[in-house]
């Protein structure tokens, strides 16, 4: 086995083309990922006309003033600008496909917003409809920064009502046109008409009258007091708990794009590799010869098995330290990593072989493994509830039979904890069942 | 495998019909006409091999001794290859016996069994360690020069001609010195002059004791390469002998390929 094993790796050294894919196809992904992670998503590219005068983009609510570029910079957080001079430009900006969209600020939203709320502003959006997608992303991207916006500004009133609440309740300064107005306060008032009732004989019938009214200001103390949480609840009615369970807890978005990079790439190379080396030996005829003792049928897939994951499992380590330059890894399970890139070599390997055995030809157990390979991927990615449960239960038993999903698992568990063991022992037991097809494929193999 | 000679009896062996047929005597005529009292390096009894319905081979037996060229010829799906690829070892009959020293058998297959990517050195160093030859680069080195490829034994296999190509196949069916030579087809595809060399290849290692055993369509190259013939059609050995007893047994013809048309017709083939 050990010679055979040096004679593929010969065959390998004399194929410079196969051997350049098997190292610059892993990089080049491995470059891809880690530079799209790196870089986040761009920004949709918005035309933007604001028809607020130049220095007007303030406005007072109750005596609290409210910088409306504040908000329009959080807009340029998530969109790239393209200034416009006027609402002609911004649409042909946007039918063109300069911009994916257009964001109109009216001249009169500061006037509107200064009302507090009792006028409200409209925006003019403008959406380019040729690309369905496109539209749909920047679409979700203006109308998200609109609800922070709008969640901005309505926290601010709350603000602004809950000062005039407080001032009710406990009295002060208000300004108005200008001038101070003391304002007594209910607090203050309660305080004043509980000293005047107590002046007053008991039982006398102002007492009487007086105390009603000390009374109802009590009431009204006591629920202003609520005022400030029910305007909360106003401005944000929903307030979301997040909590994750399951094994991908705490796992950061990289981290499994990462593994899902990897284990991609390692399937294709290692399961490609097994299928051709072992069709090969048919296609060079060396079978016949191998068959007559010179090597048992299990020895040769072994082989077939060593030498691909050999390969796959060099190339899944050159990835994961490729991608690590780049993106934040934990270095410390780096022993994790070995383990989980050699198991997944294994059950990918096998899986090869099965292939390579079935199919006979060099070109037809490619094509036969890539075909198989491609969509085993997609299904192992479709995630729970994005399916009907009946379709979802088929695509977990498809995910099941072939050594993608618990690879995946295991490469996510390595490199961003949860539980290796069960994806592992899924593996192994793939492996031993792939070798046994590929075992009997033998049979009809000289 | 041992290197003692042994009986294989094919698992789950049946008798056949002609299982009581006696075995055919341990001594053959050779082309000189002479006859030579030898044990025979190879002796199969009544093998038989069924895949599924189809019956390739139905109760074959011969026998071949050290030194002796047989050439089994045949119409397409005769059986031939079956035969050989059982005596290689590929495969195992459904019913029979063979006697044959395992680990004395070269193998040359029909096409180039051999490694297009290594050089012709390496492929005969590959199977040499492969086949356990205790002197890897004295075999290596006799095989370059027996096959007079030594001023090619670095260029890749793929680079040679079929011809060159044949007799690195060749060279490594002999690798491990073997007293029994299997070849299936061994001059297909070849050119005259290839063809030639080719025969002249085996003729000397016949010459040396081992006992070549050969499929060939082309039946004027049995009648000049071969000692006996053995002619296999519709999964049965029809007949055992020399040339020259298989134009007699035709009849009013003078060659081996019209005695060999004829013996055919008159069987319904």
């Amino acid at each position: 086995m050990r010679w055979l094993l040096l004679k593929d790796l010969q065959i390998l050294r004399r194929s410079p083309l196969l051997v350049a894919l098997l190292i610059i196809y892993p990089v080049l992904v491995a470059l891809l990922i880690g530079y799209a992670l790196s870089r986040g998503p761009s920004k949709p590219k918005v035309a933007f006309l604001n028809e607020v005068p130049k220095g007007q983009g303030s406005f007072d609510v109750g005596g609290t003033k409210i910088n409306g570029n504040q908000y329009a910079n959080r807009f340029f957080e998530a969109i790239d600008p393209v200034p416009v001079k006027n609402r002609a430009q911004a649409l042909e900006k946007v039918r063109s496909g300069q911009a994916l969209a257009a964001l109109i600020i009216p001249a009169d939203i500061v006037q509107k917003l200064s009302t507090g709320g009792l006028e409200q502003p409209t925006l003019d959006v403008i959406y380019n409809a040729e690309n369905p997608l496109k539209r749909q992303y920047v679409e979700s991207t203006i109308q998200f920064q609109l609800a922070k916006a709008n969640q901005a500004l309505s926290g601010k009133f709350r603000e602004v009502a809950a000062q005039y609440i407080g001032l009710l309740l406990k009295g002060g300064t208000f300004n108005a046109f200008g001038a101070n107005f003391q304002i007594l306060g209910l607090k203050n008032a309660k305080a004043i008409l509980e000293g005047v009732s107590a002046s007053l004989p008991r039982g006398s019938p102002e007492r009487k009258a007086l105390d009603q009214v000390i009374h109802f200001a009590g009431l009204a103390i006591d629920n202003l007091d609520l005022s400030n949480a029910a305007l909360s609840s106003i401005s944000a009615p929903l307030k979301v708990k997040t909590t994750t369970i399951g094994a991908g807890k705490d796992q950061p978005l990289d981290s499994f794009a990462v593994a899902v990079a990897v284990t991609i790439s390692m399937m294709f190379v290692c399961v490609l590799l097994a299928a051709g080396m072992l069709a090969l030996e048919r296609e060079e005829n060396a079978f016949t010869r191998l068959a007559r003792g010179l090597v048992s049928r299990l020895g040769l897939l072994t082989e077939k098995i060593s030498l691909a994951a050999l390969c796959a499992a060099l190339v899944g380590l050159a990835m994961l330290i490729g991608i690590g330059a780049f993106v934040t890894v934990d270095w410390g399970r780096f022993p994790l990593w070995v383990v989980a890139v050699v198991f997944a070599a294994a059950g990918f390997a096998a899986l090869g072989v099965a292939i390579g055995g079935l199919a006979r030809e060099v070109r037809a157990a490619s094509l036969f493994a890539f075909l198989l390979s491609l969509p085993v991927a997609v299904i192992a990615l479709v995630p729970s509830g994005a399916t009907n449960q009946t379709l979802y239960d088929i695509i977990r038993v498809v995910s099941a039979i072939f050594p993608f999903r618990p690879a995946l698992d295991a490469m996510d568990a390595a490199l961003s904890g949860g539980g290796i063991a069960l994806p592992l022992l899924h593996l192994v037991i793939l492996v031993v069942a792939f070798g046994a097809i590929a075992r009997l494929s033998l049979r009809r193999f000289a | 495998m041992s290197s003692a000679t042994r009986s294989e009896p094919a698992p789950g062996a049946t008798p056949t019909p002609n299982a009581q047929r006696p075995t055919p005597p341990l001594t053959s005529p050779t082309l000189a006409g002479t006859t030579v009292a030898t044990e025979p390096s190879l002796r199969v009894d009544d093998i038989g091999m069924r895949y599924g319905d189809l019956v390739a081979l139905r109760d074959v037996s011969f026998t071949a001794k050290p030194g002796e060229r047989v050439a089994v010829i045949g119409p397409n799906g005769a059986g031939k290859t079956t035969l050989l690829s059982i005596l290689a070892g590929i495969q195992r009959p459904s019913s029979g016996r063979i006697s044959l020293d395992r680990e004395h058998v070269g193998w040359v297959p029909q096409h180039a069994a051999v490694y297009r990517k290594l050089s012709v050195a390496e492929n005969l160093r590959l199977f040499a360690r492969l086949e356990k030859v205790p002197d890897v680069e004295d075999a290596v080195q006799r095989m370059l020069a027996q096959t007079r490829l030594a001023g090619r034994a670095d260029d890749e296999v793929g680079t040679l001609s079929g011809g060159n190509r044949q007799r690195v196949n060749i060279a490594v069916g002999l690798l491990s010195d073997p007293r029994l030579l299997l070849l299936d087809e061994p001059s297909t595809a070849l050119d005259p002059r290839h063809r030639e060399r080719v025969w002249e290849f085996i003729g000397e290692r016949a010459e040396t004791g081992t006992t070549i055993l050969f499929s060939t369509h082309n039946v004027g190259e049995a009648e000049r390469y071969a000692d006996r013939l053995l002619v296999l059609a519709d999964a049965e050995l029809l007949f055992d002998g020399t040339a020259a007893e298989f134009v007699a047994l035709a009849g009013d013809v003078h060659d081996v390929e019209a005695a060999f048309v004829r013996f055919l017709h008159a069987r319904g083939h």
